[in-house]
């Protein structure tokens, strides 16, 4: 398992620091956050709201510039990473264009890029299959249902093959049992394409079946109280849930989760 | 059916109150018509109806109540009336005709269209220079908004008489009043329409490192139809008020201000009130159209079911 360790990590922060700069004075959305990501890791990070976890999401994307410390993904700064577009981002909600068939929606990052029409209709096809949503394609987004269009919405984070994929709180909205479902889906599509994910949320089962490694973080400042690298196999049936292994992993989770809390109690 | 049960009712309504109004506004032009003709009038001396109340002289002389409706040359000309007149001067008339409310609906209606096409192509423009533009979004909306405050017809005979000087005339000084009208709804509505998509959705085109005109292309642009066709809605009318405003201080020969300013002169207000509905007419139609247009882009685009 350590193999890959020799080679150069994802996405490396040192001392990472972000205030904010509000009408109500300075907030710090970040403290000191080191973190180490390898290629092919599956990382989760959870929280309680104000803890920084999406924050830190936004700023491996590029999406907010750190105020200090070090932040690399693939060598290279946030920035530069999203100039050559390293990641692929699903949001809350699937934002999906209302004006825009499925196929179309997916299509829009590969426009932006400037595929061929050619390599952008087999790279939909592939992509609608990998998300189950094959034969979808045609329909516009209100007459799918909100799980079908979160999976619409991963649809377009992969089509272009970005080596990491930042999901911020992709199932949140979605009632527990199309989650769970999602759940197994998002194991099988990450075993297929070896990439590396980036995944916030605030189920402690979720982040606890989905990761290789679970990030726990806690507010005021925000910042990570612990790191723990899970001793689940990478084949998760999902009765997995039930094991000893996982209970304690969960255990572990939620005892991080009440020490970070305890401190502004 | 029951939305044409409820237009009929109002319509009705509108009808009988319309019949009703005639008879105290046109009473005393009644009465001395009938007593030049012979017929016995209470009171008799023209002095003492002078102090009458209207209602108070049509009920002392019901007789002459028919009569309300029927003038030549009423202060308030009955719904028929009109109505003949509307269908004298359109069906009956031929359309090259001076006297035909087609032609004159047709001078107007073109400019209309010309100012409307100017004024939406400039506000358009405008809207996009706000969104993109901070200084443009500082330097321009106060201006677009005062614009709107000074009255057209204050500004109109202004317009026309320094494009005249520079030897400018016919349609085009008409279209400008009409686009200066039409305009204004078109940028508040795009400016809205523009800026109408999400942090989220900016932040996704953000991580496709796409550039601003992709962003306006494949986003604001498309987001913004919906708007766009309210404002549209707006502007065609406003347009219309503009072309028939810009009609009345030249002493146009032709359009549909030209008809209510003769007819103003003259006294035939049966005239002036079909060229008012002629007017009120056209503008429905237009809006009528541009919502048609819009449903059918809207289900184009699959954004109404």
């Amino acid at each position: 398992m350590k193999i890959e360790n020799t080679t150069q990590p994802v996405i490396e922060a040192r001392q990472l620091d972000l205030t904010f700069q509000t009408n109500d004075g300075p907030v710090h959305a970040l403290k000191d956050v080191n973190l180490t990501i390898d290629k092919g890791e599956f990382v989760s990070f959870i929280g309680p709201s104000g803890c920084g976890k999406t924050t830190f999401l936004r700023c491996i994307a590029a999406l907010e510039k750190p105020t200090g410390g070090s932040l690399t993904v693939n060598g290279m700064t946030p920035d530069e990473a999203r100039r050559k577009r390293a990641y692929g981002y699903v949001f809350q909600a699937a934002g999906l264009y209302p004006w825009r068939t499925i196929a179309k929606n997916i299509k829009l990052p590969l426009e932006i890029m400037g595929f061929s029409a050619a390599e952008q209709a087999e790279r939909v096809n592939k992509v609608l299959e990998l998300v189950d949503l094959a034969g979808f394609g045609g329909k516009f987004p209100w007459q799918l249902s909100g799980g079908m269009q979160q999976r619409a919405s991963i649809a377009r984070a992969l089509a272009f093959d970005a080596d990491i994929l930042l999901m911020d709180e992709p199932f949140g909205a979605l009632d527990e049992i199309v989650r769970d479902h999602l759940n197994e889906q998002l194991l099988a599509l990450w075993a297929r394409t070896e990439k590396t994910i980036g995944f916030v949320t605030h189920s402690i089962p979720e982040a606890v079946y989905l990761s290789t490694k679970i990030v726990v973080m806690s507010p005021r400042p925000g910042r990570i109280t612990d790191v723990i690298d899970s001793p689940l196999p990478k084949e998760r049936p999902l009765d997995i849930r039930d094991s000893p292994e996982f209970i304690e992993v969960a255990h572990r989770v939620r005892e991080g989760l009440r020490a970070g809390h305890g401190d502004d109690v | 059916m029951k939305q044409i049960v409820a237009v009929l009712t109002v319509i009705a309504a509108i009808v009988i109150v319309w019949y009703a109004a005639c008879i105290p506004m046109n009473i005393k032009g009644v009465l001395t018509e009938q007593e030049r003709a012979g017929a016995e009038v209470q009171p008799p001396s023209a002095k003492d109806r002078r102090d009458l109340s209207e209602i108070g002289l049509a009920l002392n002389n019901s007789f002459a109540i028919p009569a309300t409706w029927e003038q030549d040359r009423p202060r308030l000309p009955a719904p028929h009336q009109v109505a003949i007149e509307m269908w004298q001067t359109t069906v009956q008339k031929k359309i090259t005709s001076k006297r035909s409310l087609i032609y004159h609906g047709w001078v107007t209606l073109s400019a209309t269209m010309l100012g409307f096409v100017i004024g939406t192509g400039l506000g358009i423009l405008l809207a996009v220079g706000i969104v993109h533009s901070r200084v443009m979004d500082l330097s321009v909306m106060p201006w677009a908004i005062v614009s709107q405050t000074i009255p057209i017809i204050a500004l109109a005979p202004m317009i026309i008489v320094v494009l005249y000087s520079v030897g400018v005339q016919g349609i085009l000084p008409k279209a400008i009043i009409s686009a200066y009208l039409s305009f204004f709804p078109v940028v508040v509505g795009m400016v809205k329409g523009l800026r109408s998509p999400d942090a989220m959705q900016l932040d996704l085109l953000r991580t496709y490192n796409a550039n601003r005109s992709q962003g306006f292309w494949k986003l604001r642009l498309p987001a913004s139809m919906p708007y766009l066709f309210t404002s549209l809605k707006i502007g065609v009318a406003a347009s219309l008020v503009g072309a028939i405003v810009g009609e009345l201080p030249t002493g146009a020969v032709a359009g549909l201000g030209a008809r209510l300013l003769a007819g103003s002169y003259y006294g035939q207000t049966v005239q002036i009130w079909s060229a008012l509905f002629a007017a009120a007419i056209l503008a429905a139609c237009l809006v009528g159209l541009l919502g048609l247009i819009e449903r059918s882009v809207l289900k184009r685009m699959g954004m109404a079911q």
